[in-house]
């Protein structure tokens, strides 16, 4: 099938999407003042605005075994803000490359993935303030449990790229698409157990959450990095696993499809 | 041997959609329930029809056409950017586009990376472009400026930065479009000289451009499109000669519409003996007196007709009456395209419906920045008018038209010897002028060169 063989040329794409991914970064913080280290200062930030809110504004509006709250949020705020500046950076990013579709021989696709890719980087180069943090409230986090966390990695990368390759495609098309997606993942957003656990969420609505596939993947970094003991959430992981292989491959395949429009409608 | 590029029966259409693309949103998709339908296109626009060539390995193929005749397309089609709705492409060897020049670079970035990050784009190796960075930069001349960022530069480096990189990818086949205008005159000699090593090397061009110029001295062999359709392959003399002279036909019959259509409504317009009245009107009278230079008089400020001086009409008793006006070549043959020192005529078909014994004719040539580059009249030259009854016929003969290329108006009319018009054309009539020398000016005066001493040229083009 066409779709595979250019799915396999892909991986002879590593070299540019490596060079774009470095470019991208490079290129966001040129000209500012503190340079890369705005990736460390963002969360880092951040964290501090939600410690304070937690432990002074509001103190007691969670229970008890959920101290330090703010580090709860945190384990769940770094990836999802990987998650969704993914999703709404790629939803224009064909169309800010369009002298590259319009005008050179270019793989497309590579737009969308480098997006995810440079915004994975950012959520890396965010780690060693969670680190920091855990190691500062002495958070037991077994050898066990640090292995799977770029299990869990691997799996929202393959939900992200999916995605962004499916919203990248349809945004050339429709352009307000952007706007719905906002909205959209601010919804998510909040159905997604991260400034909230998900024991706390009403019963009846658990069934609910748990049909959305970011919500295993929050509460396994959750399990990982804040919560005690082993890990615990891998069976569901592992379905939403195959479910981002999935949507990975339809993603691919809508993008492919809609290849051929990208030159003429950008 | 294999063609570098095989070209096999290709069409193109693109889609267009009834509603502006921009507005048609998601939203409106789903609340129309429209959204298969917008993904549907209304009407089809067919850029290309069957175009079929193939280039031999070390040819240089010039494509030449008017805008909107599908040679983009067809380039695009080649570099595979857009996949041709049918027939088929094959190209054989690396591929180069010289389309959009620096398509990619970053602005925020230094140069020096963005020729590493364009290499890669264009599918060289790290190491490769390593290996051609020196090259790369000398040949944009860009030494002092590559580590500042793209940003900065002007635009004529960052085209000459981009052409640099993609013609150093060394491709077996290079597409061209239209971008020799990239620099000032050396570096455009620069890359001429780079395309002429390229075929040294036998490799293969593909050149889309409007500059027959270079077609006709550098392609092995053009190829003519007109909307979509191949109109001529071959020797490029012949297939630009024949071009030319379609442009010729097209535009003649473009003047010769717009022609009619003026002369259509100036003849509807109510004739009123005070319209215009005198200055502008007598042409040839006016060129006598000093100081009333086309209607500076009072004229132009009280009467009716305020902005007369450039405005096309015609106003009139129609006493005598102009009824038709031909503008004929050397042949004969009625036109409106006619070579610079061709012989020209203008010939006036008139009429008075009595007696007329006081009457005058006269003609104003007028060029595109409505210059007057001549003007005269029977009075002028003095021919003694004693009647015009009945059908008449004027002829106005310019031996050798010796006027520079471009756009050209005649004024024509009958009045009195006093300036009373009986019927004005002002500026009703267009004439193309087409030279093959590039001179400027308003007026080419009969003229040769001739050289002595220690001075020599080579023959002429």
């Amino acid at each position: 099938m066409v779709t595979f063989r250019n799915l396999a040329a892909l991986f002879r794409y590593r070299g540019l999407i490596q060079t774009l991914v470095v470019r991208d970064l490079k290129a966001r913080y040129r000209g500012s003042v503190l340079g890369f280290f705005w990736s460390f200062f963002n969360p880092l930030m951040l964290l501090l605005i939600y410690t304070f809110v937690f432990t002074k504004v509001m103190p007691g509006i969670h229970p008890p075994e959920m101290e330090p709250y703010a580090l709860f949020m945190f384990c769940g705020i770094l990836p999802w803000t990987w998650f969704a500046s993914s999703l709404l950076e790629s939803s224009n990013t064909l169309i800010a490359g369009g002298n590259l579709i319009k005008k050179v021989m270019f793989p497309a696709e590579v737009l969308p993935i480098v997006t995810v890719l440079a915004n994975m980087v950012h959520f890396f180069l965010g780690l060693p303030i969670l680190v920091a943090f855990l190691l500062y409230y002495q958070r037991s986090v077994g050898v066990l449990e640090v292995l799977w966390f770029p299990v869990i990695v691997l799996v929202q990368l393959a939900f992200t790229i999916g995605l962004a390759l499916f919203v990248s495609a349809l945004t050339v098309h429709f352009r307000d698409l952007k706007d719905l997606l906002a909205n959209f993942v601010q919804f998510w957003f909040f159905a997604t157990p991260i400034i909230y656990p998900m024991h706390l969420a009403p019963a009846d609505m658990a069934w609910l959450l748990n049909l959305n596939p970011m919500t295993h993947i929050m509460r396994s970094y959750q399990q990982v990095l804040f919560f005690d003991g082993p890990l615990g959430h891998q069976k569901p992981l592992a379905l939403v696993g195959l479910l981002s292989i999935a949507v990975f491959l339809v993603g691919y395949f809508v993008f492919d499809r809609l290849r051929d429009s990208f030159a003429e409608e950008v | 041997m294999t063609p570098a590029i095989d070209v096999i029966n290709v069409s193109k259409v693109y889609r267009r959609y009834a509603r502006k693309r921009q507005f048609a949103t998601l939203k409106s998709a789903i609340l129309d329930g429209s959204l298969l339908a917008d993904l549907k296109p209304d009407e089809t626009f067919q850029a290309l029809r069957n175009v079929s060539f193939s280039v031999p390995k070390g040819c240089t193929y010039g494509v030449i056409g008017s805008n909107g005749s599908g040679k983009s397309t067809l380039l695009k089609c080649v570099a595979g950017i857009t996949r041709p709705t049918e027939g088929d492409v094959k190209v054989d060897g690396r591929i180069s586009a010289l389309i959009e020049l620096g398509a990619g670079f970053h602005p925020e970035i230094s140069g020096r990376e963005n020729i590493f990050i364009n290499g890669i784009m264009l599918g060289l190796t790290k190491k490769e472009i390593q290996h051609r960075f020196d090259e790369i930069v000398e040949f944009a001349e860009m030494q002092d400026f590559i580590d500042a960022p793209v940003k900065t530069y002007s635009s004529g480096m960052y085209m000459r930065l981009g052409f640099a990189v993609a013609v150093h990818v060394d491709p077996e086949v290079l597409l061209v479009d239209e971008v020799l205008a990239v620099g000032d005159q050396s570096f455009t000699h620069k890359c001429l000289d780079k395309f002429a090593e390229f075929r040294r090397r036998n490799k293969s061009i593909l050149l889309v451009t409007h500059s027959l110029d270079l077609v006709e001295k550098f392609c092995d062999v053009a190829h003519w499109l007109n909307k979509g359709v191949t109109k001529g392959e071959g020797d490029p003399k012949r297939v630009v000669a024949a071009y030319v002279m379609d442009v010729e036909d097209v535009e003649e019959n473009t003047l010769a519409k717009a022609e009619a259509v003026r002369v259509a409504a100036s003849a509807k317009e109510i004739s009123t003996a005070n319209a215009p009245d005198d200055t502008g009107a007598n042409v040839g009278a006016n060129f006598g007196s000093p100081g009333v230079e086309t209607g500076e008089g009072p004229a132009a400020e009280e009467g009716p007709r305020d902005g007369f001086k450039s405005e096309e009409g015609r106003w009139g008793t129609r006493e005598v009456e102009i009824t038709n006006v031909t503008i004929s070549g050397p042949n004969g043959d009625a036109g409106h395209v006619f070579q610079s020192g061709e012989s020209i005529q203008v010939r006036m078909d008139v009429t008075s419906k009595e007696k007329i014994t006081d009457f005058v004719f006269g003609l104003g040539l007028f060029n595109a920045d409505n210059v007057c580059v001549y003007g005269t009249n029977t009075n002028l030259e003095e021919f003694q008018p004693t009647e015009i009854d009945g059908s008449a016929i004027v002829t106005f003969t310019i031996d050798k038209l010796d006027l520079v290329e471009g756009t050209y108006r005649l004024d024509l009319a009958a009045h009195k010897a006093d300036g009373y018009p009986y019927d004005y054309h002002r500026l009703l009539y267009t004439f193309r002028v087409k030279s093959r020398i590039r001179d400027v000016g308003i007026y080419r005066p009969d003229h040769s060169w001739s050289f002595e001493g220690g001075i020599k040229f080579s023959d002429q083009r």
